[in-house]
């Protein structure tokens, strides 16, 4: 298990002779991934789980037909019937194909996630010493009923090589820390956790200090058993702050997924849905407020859907996608750019070696404003303060939302008032966005990610970042639980 | 990659069990798959390709010791050997610093099977043709996915578990415009063109319907049909949050939780039950126990039973019934009622015809009240005839009311529906559901 794969000059060279000199263009992206998932629930370690991983996907681009094929085998002949597989497909799809024009550009270059302290340099008996103590913390109380801490750390080298000379070397490191309590008093369950899965990031151990993970249990536990005899939330429109633990789900599901050039050229259709978004609105289309700015920035250091290049081999940079409220640009690679005329950005992506890129968010961040927190809280005459996100529902042109938060607080007259549980609220994305009063400042916003986004036929899971003060809504539609 | 993916896992197995140490034992499972796929949209080809992979995972323990990992096969015997040896020497390094594990459980009552369901996929060419013809002048989009898919489990102890089966799955949709659009599924182990077209013929006569002018509903209560594919999202929704596993239940995380802390109840007409004997999932899982045919989970209305991982077994002292560790149903049926399946809109006279639901997640779990969209074709009828499509709703009720006092009535014919998943690897969970008649249905967006 010691040998990186993408530092094999032998791989590299059976790759590069794979590839069929006589097509018009022809890829492989080779994927070597190594990760460890460790968890202690209810003070019992789990089993250690140990994955590995890797393949190589093979695109070949001729005469106006694609094909793709994908093998875990590495060896000549394994490569050579993947090349011959996807050859036959690019025959097979001449002249049905949605776009015919290959890449142009072979670039070359690399990417490596900032790492501070190396993971190993905490060993593997600290790091479940650690998700000990962590659990001993969580399961305090009588009535916490199921309680977990748990840590995945994740390893991907990619090696992306065309026919036309490009090479491309990423390598990623990723950090998943995760705490979750369960209270429980007859018919009523509460559970709180670490940011539901958004506290994640690139880099080494020093992720966990970044989001304090340490500190966390205690506080995490308390406010489930603190939930089990708070009030329902209350019901109606009001103002609604969202902690930036929320705002990672309402950014992904009402901004991100929207923009994707790929639902507005119809490919989801069947399945993760279309948009309200139609192309003529790039340019001139008032999303939001004039407090809105968002970014598709895949250079924050630490994000995690940071990187240097996408999966077809783009350069990635920061672009702004939303401008004082105008919508500028969409979320789409090179692909959607070609098909659509519109501008994109580098965020044609793959979920691993076996399934080809689409366009997925990366990180995709709501830069601050200039309140501070304290000054959003005492503008509130009436409202809610909502943490952390645990219910998502959106329709399939992603605007009519209802999205539920683990964790309320009720504001009257600029003051905190007390905690509310089952909180809601719902809404419908352009009124909801165009209601944005207050948006906080750089102090509050925090950078924070989504691992599991699903998408696309064949269907991948992908880890998108975000990042997000705290954000301030009016007239929102707020309610509570049945009882 | 390899033709014999049986042998190929046995004899794996067998060399690693020659290198084990002591009293190890070692479990081993493996799925794998060699998919061919086309993507559509507007009748044209989006992305086309060939999957081959298998994974293995493994369970390498001695005494209540153990440590667990995968790796990707090549099919190249001499790279998985020494993937394999090199798995198992960081497992058994790892191991040393694990205590005993209380909840470790396995099967050492040896119950060897195999299943072998062999099908006849269409050629790439041949597919792509029939695909493309059926859009000609239609906007078709979708995924066709087909080939062989197979799981095992072995260990060292000598059991040996097998299945395959070549299948496909073609996933798609008719579409007229914006968001409105005729969605089908046509799956199975052999391609008939004739079934096939009239799968097509179905989803054209929808689309004409939906030419009418849609109509927008206000918010509020309504009759309700919920077709199978709508009440699998329902169901889906329960499974996935543990309403039918015992570990949720035990921590009183289940969406049922009303169930078995209070006396809230289902509608008597509900029958759920663990159809193993009924899907196309293997009838083993991952630490070798054999399903039984029927898991019996609501009766009546009334919580009967859960599923048992072999892990939750140990840890809440009861008899494990081969459920997967999530404990997530895989061949969920339940049973057929008396509504005449032909005769639905007479039977729902005036109010909606849900096609499909989308996107449920629950707005307040503990009470199993959920959320979601309707989607596709989706009508508003009146006195039996459809009126006119009807745009996105979102409902947000509980199952205690739809599934409980406000159902009036399942349809007499129960739908077969495949899962189309994909997610790293094609699913082989089925359902197998019928209709439901709802006499009221909140709707609130």
């Amino acid at each position: 298990m010691t040998e990186l794969l993408i530092e094999s000059s032998a791989l590299e060279d059976r790759l590069r002779r794979a590839l069929p000199a006589d097509a018009d263009y022809a890829s492989a992206r080779l994927v070597d991934e190594r990760s460890e998932h460790l968890s202690v629930r209810n003070d019992q370690i789990e089993p250690i789980f140990n994955d590995f991983d890797s393949g190589v996907m093979i695109s070949v681009w001729d005469q106006g037909g694609l094909g793709y094929a994908a093998t875990a085998d590495l060896s000549e002949a394994g490569l050579n019937a993947a090349v011959e597989r996807a050859s036959h497909w690019a025959k097979l799809t001449t002249g049905s194909m949605v776009t015919t024009d290959p890449p142009t550009d072979h670039p070359t270059g690399s990417y490596i996630s900032p790492v501070e302290i190396d993971w190993e340099t905490l060993p593997l008996n600290d790091r479940l010493e650690l998700l000990q103590q962590q659990s001993r913390l969580l399961g305090t109380d009588d009535r916490i009923v199921d309680w977990k801490a748990s840590l995945a750390k994740r390893e991907v080298d990619q090696l992306f090589i065309t026919s036309g000379g490009a090479r491309i070397e990423q390598r990623f490191r990723f950090v998943y820390p995760h705490l979750r309590a369960t209270a429980n008093e007859g018919t009523n369950t509460q559970t709180r956790t670490f940011g539901a899965n958004a506290f994640c990031g690139q880099g080494g151990v020093e992720v966990l200090g970044r989001y304090g993970f340490g500190d966390a249990a205690t506080r995490i536990s308390e406010q489930a058993v603190e939930l089990l005899s708070a009030p329902n939330c209350p019901t109606g429109k009001m103002d609604l702050l969202l902690a930036p633990d929320q705002m990672v789900l309402q950014i992904h599901e009402s901004i991100g997924h929207p923009l994707e050039l790929d639902r507005i050229l119809g490919d989801e259709r069947n399945y993760a849905g279309t948009s309200f978004v139609t192309p003529d609105m790039f340019g001139t289309f008032q999303y939001g407020s004039e407090l809105l700015n968002v970014t598709f920035d895949p250079t924050v250091p630490g994000q995690l859907a940071s990187y240097g290049f996408d999966d077809d081999g783009t350069p990635a940079e920061r672009q702004h996608l939303i401008e004082n409220g105008v919508l500028k640009r969409g979320l789409g690679g090179a692909i959607s750019q070609a098909r659509s005329g519109l501008a994109g950005v580098a965020n044609s992506r793959a979920v691993g070696w076996n399934r080809p890129p689409i366009d997925r968010m990366a990180n995709l961040n709501v830069e601050p404003g200039n309140s501070t927190v304290a000054e959003l809280i005492a503008s509130i005459d009436h409202g809610v303060y909502l943490h952390t996100n645990n219910s998502w529902s959106i329709d399939d042109s992603r605007n009519k939302f209802q999205f539920g938060c683990e964790y309320g607080q009720r504001i009257e007259n600029g003051e905190i008032v007390g905690t509310v549980r089952n909180p809601s609220y719902r809404g419908i994305s352009r009124t909801f966005w165009r209601n944005l009063k207050g948006v906080a400042d750089q102090d509050s916003f925090t950078v924070m990610g989504t691992p599991n986004c699903g998408k696309g036929e064949l269907n991948q899971m992908i880890g998108t970042g975000h990042a997000s003060p705290e954000c301030l809504f009016a007239d929102v539609e707020v309610f509570g639980g049945e009882l | 990659m390899t033709t014999d993916h049986h042998n190929y896992f046995d004899d794996l197995v067998t060399a690693a069990t020659s290198r084990l140490v002591g009293d190890e034992v070692l479990l081993a499972n493996v799925t794998g798959e060699r998919t061919d796929f086309i993507r559509l949209n507007q009748s044209e080809v989006r992305q086309a390709g060939t999957i081959c992979q298998q994974r293995l995972t493994v369970d390498l323990i001695e005494g209540r010791r153990h440590v667990g990992g995968a790796i990707q096969l090549t099919g190249e015997r001499s790279v998985d050997d020494a993937r394999v040896t090199a798995l198992l020497a960081q497992l058994r390094e790892q191991r040393r610093l694990v205590g005993e594990d209380p909840f470790l459980l396995f099967n050492t009552e040896l119950t060897s099977t195999e299943r072998i369901e062999r099908g006849m996929m269409p050629s790439p060419e041949a597919a792509l043709a029939d695909i493309r013809a059926a859009g000609q002048g239609r906007d078709l989009v979708g995924i066709f996915a087909a080939g062989d898919t197979f799981s095992g489990f072995a260990n060292s102890l000598g059991q040996r578990n097998w299945f395959q089966s070549a299948s496909f799955n073609l996933d798609w949709c008719f579409y007229l415009q914006a968001d409105k659009a005729a969605k089908n599924l046509y799956a199975g182990f052999e391609w008939d063109d004739e079934a096939f077209a009239s799968k097509v013929d179905w989803s054209a006569r929808q689309l004409a319907a939906l030419e009418r002018d849609p109509v927008d509903l206000s918010p509020g209560e309504y009759r309700t049909y919920l077709a199978p594919r709508a009440m699998e999202e329902l169901v889906v929704l329960m499974s996935a949050y543990g309403a039918f596993g015992i570990r949720a239940h035990e921590t009183r995380q289940t969406p049922l939780l009303r169930m078995i802390a209070d006396d809230a109840s289902l509608s008597p007409l509900l029958n759920i039950s663990e159809d193993t004997a009924g899907g196309v999932a293997p009838n083993f899982q991952s630490a070798g126990f054999i399903r039984p045919t029927q898991v019996p989970l609501i009766t009546g209305g009334e919580y009967t039973d859960t599923l048992v991982s072999p892990r939750s077994a140990q840890e809440y002292g009861v008899e494990t019934n081969g459920a997967s560790n999530d404990e997530y149903p895989e061949s969920l049926s339940i049973d057929v009622g008396s509504v005449p399946t032909t005769k639905v809109s007479e039977a729902l006279d005036t109010g909606l015809f849900v096609g499909n639901l989308w996107y449920t997640n629950f707005s307040d779990k503990a009470a199993c009240r959920a959320t979601g969209m309707t989607r596709f074709a989706t009508f508003w009828v009146e006195d039996g005839e459809i009126v006119a499509p009807v745009n996105a709703l979102r409902f947000d009720d509980t199952a205690y009311h739809l599934l409980g006092d406000q159902l009036e009535g399942l349809t007499d014919e129960a739908e077969v529906l495949l899962d189309a998943s994909t997610y790293v690897e094609r699913s082989t969970m089925s359902s197998r559901l019928p209709g439901a008649l709802i006499a009221a249905m909140r709707f609130t967006l």
